[in-house]
């Protein structure tokens, strides 16, 4: 008998499954269940995107594209960063097609970090940064940021965590799970911070087009964060094409450039049909873009004054599609109330943990959702608090 | 107004507090904004949309499309006006094309619809002809899928 355990690397059996898996699994088992769970758009991708996805395989373009990916998609990259965020990025060596944004976190990780470099990730967070960074060799540094502060991170608690070994802080606004975003004003004073050092920002913007009061602002567009910033993107968001699998990193030349090896080894390139697909949805999909983002936030809106008035309470969340409420006047744990939520209401939220220690004490609950299932779920919350009283 | 009216038109049923909440206005311009939309003629009224098929069998709707001559001086709404009042005639459309009116009726079977025509609608001075096409089934109606709800596809991965 093979004992697996003794085999199998050490370092990936160290890193654990991520907590909303676990939770999904029990409420995939259970009927009829109201989900809150999902991270990704209810929304179809927008057909001229789907048709332009077809009609490249009808055309037979079947093949591989260049590593990087195809120049033209790479150009229009280039444009959209320009005219939505007023980035400069060269198409040819500075912009890199991925699979996903995910793709695009790891391999930048994993051209930066020399073994037992630190990297500094904020909580509460998107699950896959810490076990990324672990596997790339680095130490993880927790940055907790508190709802008191809206779950921005503040230029002191960012220095605090800084050390001679810091080699990367993982910036992820607008934010999963909090909703938090942070402003020019409240970038400014961590980039004077960063500006004296070394350190590298990766900054990922999946959410970028969901961000409701206020256009979002890139930190490589302040003065001096260019050169030590990479922006890490994808179409899984802003254009509902999460099962495209399509994403893209922009940064540096000489960082692209070592990120395109790791990129072409693991991955040859992305999905062709994706890339072709996603030309469209640069080219033309401003307006569908935009009408999701009106649907979210009128949805946004409605969840937030919903908890807020049952008690639950939250802060604005004024990105992603993501409501952070706190549940700490139930008296009792993350886990615990989702766990009794589900059992009694059939209703299903991810506890806060799952995204860092400091997310104990809050739920996430997403409204990709319709408003007539997030009204639904609503008043099963609310009944589920009237019992545990 | 654009955004409640599309709200509105999507589900009747969310509250005036629901409305104030997602368009960031008091309840008070909700309520107003509704009554003044009502005044104008703008929110013609508040209908569920039923799958009458699941309750009721014997519940049927037509297309009927209907050539008519039009009057001197009332050209067709005169005609559209008399179809439009009886009790059994749902709506009542002007139509560009290959004929004048497009109508649809309901009734309890294809005998109460065909005796309908034959005895209400077809002997009226301006009607021309008809072409009556009976519904066998809806799929979609008003933007809602008939039948049973569509499932959340989506499964569960870990973000």
């Amino acid at each position: 008998m093979m004992d697996y355990k003794y085999i199998l690397s050490r370092k990936i059996q160290g890193i654990q499954f991520s907590g909303i898996r676990r939770f999904f699994d029990i409420a995939a088992e259970m009927e009829n269940v109201i989900s809150l769970g999902v991270g990704e758009p209810d929304f179809k991708t927008p057909w001229s995107i789907r048709e332009a996805g077809i009609r490249s395989l009808e055309n037979g373009k079947t093949w591989y594209t260049s590593n990087a990916g195809l120049a033209e998609l790479k150009k229009e990259i280039s444009f959209y960063l320009k005219r939505r965020f007023d980035l400069e990025y060269d198409a040819k060596h500075e912009v890199l097609v991925t699979v996903g944004g995910s793709e695009g976190i790891d391999a930048c990780i994993r051209s930066f970090v020399n073994p037992g470099d630190e990297v500094i990730v904020p909580e509460p967070s998107f699950v896959a940064y810490a076990p990324m960074a672990e596997l790339a060799g680095a130490a993880v540094v927790p940055l907790p940021t508190k709802v008191e502060n809206q779950f921005k991170i503040t230029a002191e608690e960012l220095k605090a965590v800084i050390t001679p070994k810091t080699k990367l802080l993982i910036f992820p606004y607008p934010n999963n799970p909090t909703g938090a975003v942070m402003t020019r004003e409240d970038m400014e004073p961590l980039a004077q911070v960063l500006r004296e050092t070394d350190i590298i920002v990766l900054s990922d913007e999946i959410y970028c087009e969901l961000a409701y009061g206020g256009q979002h602002v890139s930190m490589a567009s302040l003065p001096g964060m260019r050169e030590r910033t990479i922006v890490i993107n994808g179409f899984s968001k802003s254009f509902a094409m999460t099962g495209w699998r399509l994403g893209y990193a922009c940064g540096p030349a000489p960082v692209i450039l070592q990120m395109t090896k790791v990129h072409q080894y693991a991955i040859m390139c992305a999905p062709t049909t994706s890339q072709y697909a996603a030309i469209e949805a640069l080219r033309s999909c401003d307006d569908a873009v935009r009408k999701m983002r009106e649907e979210y936030d009128l949805r946004r809106r409605l969840l937030v004054h919903g908890l807020n008035e049952i008690g639950l309470t939250c802060f604005e969340p004024k990105g992603a599609f993501y409501v952070f409420p706190s549940i700490r006047s139930t008296g009792l744990s993350s886990e615990e109330f989702c766990e009794k939520l589900l059992y009694s209401q059939k209703v299903a939220v991810v506890p806060g943990p799952a995204f860092g220690k400091s997310g104990e004490g809050h739920v996430r609950i997403s409204y990709s959702y319709s408003i007539q299932h997030l009204m639904t779920a609503l008043d099963k919350i609310k009944d589920f608090l009237a019992e545990i009283k | 107004m654009e955004k409640l009216l599309k709200i509105l038109s999507e589900n009747a049923r969310i509250s005036n507090q629901q409305l104030a909440v997602m368009l960031n206005m008091s309840e008070a311009e909700v309520k107003a904004k509704i009554a003044e939309c009502e005044e104008a003629g703008i929110l013609q009224g508040y209908k569920a949309v039923v799958d009458w098929e699941k309750v009721d069998k014997e519940y049927l709707t037509a297309f009927i499309e209907i050539k008519v001559t039009p009057k001197r001086d009332w050209g067709f709404d005169e005609i559209a006006n008399m179809i439009a009042n009886f009790e059994e005639v749902e709506s009542v459309y002007l139509m560009s094309g290959g004929y004048d009116l497009f109508v649809t009726v309901s009734g309890r079977s294809f005998k109460d619809v065909a005796l309908f025509v034959a005895k209400r609608l077809s002997p009226m001075d301006s009607v021309l002809s008809t072409a009556t096409h009976f519904i066998l089934h809806k799929y979609k109606e008003k933007n809602i899928m008939m039948g049973t709800s569509p499932k959340d596809e989506r499964e569960v991965t870990t973000l």
